[in-house]
């Protein structure tokens, strides 16, 4: 009896210290960061052009906090959907096609001449990137520009285009060398 | 002399066949005056130069093309006399062979200078005067980077500059240019240099020249010998000592912090070249329109190095060292280590130091990469103390976190540990890939950053105008109500008073004149005619002697009177 | 310009993976000649046989996983491995224990990994320990060498070649006693009642220093190692490391020359297959730790872990185990000894994806 009491004594004992330890190391080593839904809104592209299907990139990180699948980002890519995996420790899937295809990063381009001023694609475009009044000739501010396609359904005489960012040496970039035979090989075989 | 300079080994470093020998033979010679030169606005790191010449105009050897704009620009001057041809893109010295903006100048033969100014006592002026000379010459570092050299001079103001390093290692195989500029203009680069001393006033001036150039050791210690702070040191020939931090190690022992400048442990560097390029800005006046390249490689008949101007046409001067089409594998603009393949179209710039004509004996196609076996021999020659074996692991399965973890940017590019790659692997062309992913997600972030804060403000906006739209709604549906209740009260009081409202309502409809369309027309005409006449009479009123004009305003008085005239009697017939 | 540019450095160096393989291989000549001079044919004809069965098995599974196959037979890797193999195995090992070790090293021990410079285990030394795990009794004794006759004449050494080949294709076709005997660590580890003296009297295998024939193939492999070490083929770090925990930890727990003693540090640095290792198996790249730092540690790891294996543990040699317990540890010790880079106050060691600091 003396034995089984000491036991239980010891046990409680030790389920105390270690509730302590645990307690102290939770209020210790607690980890103070944004809350979930600005680390997603942080990795998302901030395009607001709502290929995923919500209304700007926002509600689209408040969507997949709670639970949205995370590969409905084309603008962002592959890159992004890596990104949202490592954070939120889920399988990184491919883009959904569904919602659009990874692109080259584009800018907006107004056809300047055919421009009648009306305003429409300045009042689309999500983060003010076009400048212009009533009756005046539009245009683009290319560094402010998301490419994220709004302004072009919107206009009335179809003279925005989407082009890519042109190529300069000065944005020119090394790509990875060629696969070594071995992956090569494996391609071929796929 | 002092006590003798400690040299101080690097880790890692490689010895490739130097073939240095082949283009030292010639001195340095003056290739013809091309027919067109060809002149990028950006020669230098930063932001391309602004043109300030027109199409068509005749320019004079020397004279102003482009100013900088901002601090990290870099002025450009016609290398010869002519006339500006286009300007726009064109062929460009750069890996991609993508076309830059640049000046299209042709020669017309004279070769006249502009009037040049050349500075008599620099001793007397201050150095913000001379580091202003130097930027008005349009010098940027001739040794590799190009960083424009007036900027370097200021880079730190709050750091004092104890030690300036004159960097002759140039350790790369083949490129002789320095040697060159030290054998044969020994004592311009050290006017040059002594110039650099009055801005800066360092300490002590260490000239590190690699032990493989006795010549321009001897040469540059005669040129020497009166300055006592300037001290030539022959430094171990190992590639890549002549690599700037490389160099500061050897010489001082000191590293320059990892992102930092060498200015934050009181250093600076400049080139040979760019010593040369100070000497003739301040002395002779001469801004930078030429610059020392050696032409070089087993395709060439006569390898040779040249006083070349700056946008001389690479194939001009391949022309001019006797090259064999039929035996060129390869033309690598710099070195063997870290030059880049170019176009033959493209010109020289201010960074060009030498021109690779290279045989397939000399460069050969690299046999297909093996998987790593992770033998460690990169490790062992890397400069920088990196890890390339884990570097490439990482930059294969874009690894960006630990590409950054394990400093892939303090990789200098010297290429040391593709050259020993048993595995022929091109871990350069890895790190490079990856340093731009990195640079490009980087930026990426920065504007969704930059968006994220845009489409916010916006929201914020719209937010804000819909709350006024509403407050003004509101605003206006009070006073209407308010409008109401004061009407309904007054409306009481007269019934209580029993006035008639049918004598209310005809009160107010006559004082809102309803006019036929008639009416209407002659208000219009009326209108017309008035403001007609206004017109006429602010014109008038501009040139009081028009004899015209004062006979139309006449007219239009009279026309005007007849039209007012005409729609008050056609309102007065409708009141009666 | 359609090509894509090709990246500098333009220039290459000469070196080779595959004249690092030959120079390897040509390293372990005088081990093989001594051994050859020693335990007659049966060395070669280990060598010869691994090779053959090496080759065939890499050529097929490369071809199953649909690789060049010229280009990658080409670059020796495969006849290094079945090379090292053949040396540790005892000379005139039946054919089919050659073919299971070669298998597996070359099956499980590197292609199920990735093939060359993915796999985490040193091929050979996996091939080795499934077999001396499966196979203790054929893989314990060792033929006896040419000269023990004249001191034990119960004992003759297989010296002809057919006798040889007799052994290795018709295992049990000749007399099982008289010419294979246990090695000198195995009789050091066995002992507990002799002291060291008395030992060296009754077992004249034991030799002046680590056994007979041993003490003198273990020099050839030293001086293999040297060749390599003055080629460059490798850094110092992993067999110093090696050499130099196990001569630390022998000397420390040497017991003297009691009947308690554990051996002295010349005797464990001779014997069994410590040279082998130290200058022909801890040196493999792809599984030990990467930099220089890191390689002297992976290699103390394994000078320790012989050590312990050999004196408390169950096997009379240690080497294969040890490598592969060192080669779990390398990632691990890869993490704790990058190199400080240039222009940084220290270097950024420790797991974890923390991102170094960039100014």
């Amino acid at each position: 009896m003396g034995m089984v009491l000491t036991a239980v004594a010891v046990l409680l004992l030790l389920a105390l210290v270690f509730g302590a330890l645990l307690g102290y190391a939770a209020v210790r080593f607690r980890v103070e960061g944004d809350p979930i839904v600005d680390q997603i809104n942080a990795l998302l592209p901030q395009t607001q052009c709502g290929q995923c299907g919500f209304p700007g990139c926002k509600p689209y990180a408040e969507a997949i906090a709670n639970g949205e699948a995370i590969n409905k980002c084309p603008p962002g890519g592959e890159t992004t959907i890596q990104a949202l995996a490592d954070l939120l420790d889920v399988e990184a899937l491919p883009l959904d096609g569904e919602h659009g295809e990874e692109k080259p990063p584009m800018v907006a381009y107004i056809r300047e001449a055919e421009c009648i001023g009306c305003t429409k694609c300045i009042q689309a475009c999500p983060v003010d990137a076009i400048l212009g009044a009533a009756k005046q000739m539009h245009t683009v501010i290319v560094d402010e520009c998301t490419g994220c396609d709004l302004c072009v359904e919107p206009c009335p005489v179809d003279c925005i285009d989407m082009v890519p960012l042109p190529v300069t040496t000065r944005n020119w970039r090394w790509d990875m060398p060629p696969a070594p035979p071995l992956a090569a090989a494996e391609r071929g075989a796929a | 002399m002092t006590a003798q300079i400690r040299i101080h080994d690097i880790p890692g470093g490689i010895h490739p066949p130097e073939n240095k020998a082949q283009s030292t033979t010639r001195g340095v010679e003056q290739p013809p005056l091309p027919a067109r030169l060809i002149l990028p606005l950006l020669q230098h790191i930063g932001v391309p130069a602004e043109p300030v010449v027109k199409v068509g105009d005749h320019v004079l050897k020397g004279q102003l093309l482009a100013t900088a704009q901002g601090r990290f620009s870099c002025a450009l001057h016609a290398p010869t006399s002519g006339t500006i041809a286009e300007i726009g893109p064109a062929p460009y010295p750069h890996v991609s062979g993508l076309h830059e903006p640049a000046i299209v100048l042709d020669s017309d033969g004279e070769d006249r200078w502009v009037e040049l100014e050349p500075i008599a006592d620099y001793r007397a002026l201050d150095h913000v005067t001379l580091v202003e000379k130097l930027a008005a010459a349009g010098i940027s570092g001739m040794g590799g980077a190009g960083f424009p050299t007036a900027t370097k001079l200021l880079s730190r103001p709050d750091h004092r500059i104890e030690t300036l390093i004159i960097n002759g290692a140039e350790c790369e195989p083949y490129i002789t240019a320095d040697d060159m500029t030290m054998r044969h203009y020994p004592a311009q680069v050290v006017t040059g240099i002594e110039i650099l001393m009055h801005v800066l006033t360092p300490e002590q001036v260490l000239i590190g020249i690699e032990d493989n150039k006795p010549e321009a050791i001897a040469a540059m210690r005669e040129a020497a010998q009166h300055n006592p702070t300037i001290r030539v040191v022959p430094i171990p020939t190992k590639y890549p000592s002549g690599g700037e931090k490389q160099l500061i190690q050897i010489l001082t022992g000191r590293e320059v912090p990892s992102g930092g400048l060498p200015a934050d442990i009181g250093v600076l560097c400049q080139n040979t070249g760019t010593a040369l390029a100070v000497h003739d800005a301040v002395m002779l006046g001469r801004p930078l329109i030429s610059r020392v390249v050696t032409l070089t490689g087993g395709a060439l008949e006569r390898p040779t190095n040249v006083q070349a101007l700056i946008g001389t046409p690479i194939s001009e001067l391949l022309a001019f060292a006797g090259l064999q089409r039929e035996r060129l594998h390869r033309l690598v603009l710099g070195g063997p280590m870290m030059g880049f393949t170019v176009d033959p179209q493209a010109p020289i710039i201010k960074t060009s130091n030498c021109l690779l004509a290279a045989t397939e004996q000399e460069l050969p196609t690299p046999p297909p990469a093996l998987p790593c076996i992770r033998c460690g021999l990169c490790a062992e020659a890397c400069p920088a103390q990196l890890l390339p074996q884990q570097l490439h692991w990482f930059a294969l399965g874009k690894d960006y976190p630990q590409l950054q973890r394990y400093n892939l940017f303090d990789c200098i590019e010297c290429g040391a540990c593709a050259y020993v790659c048993p595995s022929s692997i091109p871990l350069v062309q890895y790190f490079r890939a990856g340093k731009g992913e990195i640079r490009a997600i980087e930026q990426q972030h920065t504007k969704a950053e930059q968006s994220r804060v845009r489409y916010e403000q916006r929201l914020e906006r719209l937010q804000r105008e819909a709350e006024q739209r509403e407050r003004d709604r509101q605003a206006r549906a009070e006073k209407a109500a308010r409008a109401k209740a004061a009407r309904e009260a007054r409306e009481a009081q007269e019934q209580q008073t029993g006035a008639a409202t049918e004598p209310d309502l005809a009160r107010v409809k006559a004082r809102i004149p309803t006019l036929s369309p008639e009416q209407k027309q002659l208000k219009i005409a009326a209108a017309t005619a008035r403001m007609a006449l206004q017109k006429a009479q602010k014109q008038l009123n501009a040139n009081p002697d028009n004899s015209d004009l004062q006979a139309q305003v006449v007219q239009l008085e009279q026309a005007h009177a007849e039209a007012q005239q005409a729609f008050e009697q056609a309102t007065s017939q409708e009141d009666t | 310009m359609a090509m894509a540019p090709i990246s500098p450095p333009h220039a290459m160096g000469s070196n080779r993976t595959r004249t690092i393989m030959l120079q390897v291989l040509g390293a372990t000549l005088p081990g093989v000649a001594l051994l050859t001079w020693f335990f007659g044919w049966g060395t070669l004809i280990n060598i010869l046989l691994a090779s053959c069965f090496a080759l065939v098995i890499e050529a097929l599974i490369l071809h199953l996983r649909k690789r060049p196959v010229m280009f990658f037979l080409n670059d020796g890797s495969a006849l290094v491995t079945a090379w090292l193999l053949a040396l540790a195995l005892p000379p005139y090992s039946p054919w089919w224990l050659v073919l299971v070790a070669t298998g597996f090293a070359m099956v499980f021990g590197k292609h199920l990994y990735g093939g060359l410079g993915q796999n985490p285990f040193n091929p050979a030394m996996l091939g080795y320990a499934v077999v001396l795990v499966s196979f203790p009794v054929e893989m314990t004794s060792w033929p006896v060498w040419r000269g023990i006759e004249e001191l034990q004449p119960a004992l003759t050494p297989t010296l002809g070649l057919l006798e040889g080949l007799q052994r290795v294709f018709i295992p049990g076709s000749l007399p099982a006693d008289g010419w294979a005997t246990a090695t000198a660590l195995d009789v050091v580890r066995n002992n507990s009642a002799l002291t060291m003296a008395e030992l060296r009297a009754t077992e004249p295998a034991l030799g002046g220093m680590a056994g007979r024939a041993w003490e003198w193939v273990s020099l050839a492999w030293l001086a293999g190692g040297l060749f390599l070490l003055y080629k460059r083929i490798y850094s110092w770090h992993a067999p110093v490391g090696m050499l130099g925990a196990l001569a630390l930890m022998s000397l420390l727990f040497w017991n003297g020359d009691g009947s308690a003693s554990n051996g002295s540090p010349l005797f464990h640095l001779l014997g069994g297959a410590t040279m082998l290792g130290a200058f022909f198996i801890v040196t493999d790249p792809v599984s030990s730790a990467t930099s220089p730092r890191g390689r002297l540690v992976f290699g103390a790891g394994v000078g320790v872990l012989v050590y312990v294996i050999r004196v408390w543990g169950n096997y009379p040699d240690a080497v294969a185990f040890a490598v592969l317990l060192m080669n779990l540890c390398a990632p691990t010790i890869d993490y704790y000894t990058a190199p400080r880079t240039y222009g940084h106050a220290r270097a950024t060691r420790g797991m974890g994806k923390g991102q170094s600091e960039r100014h």
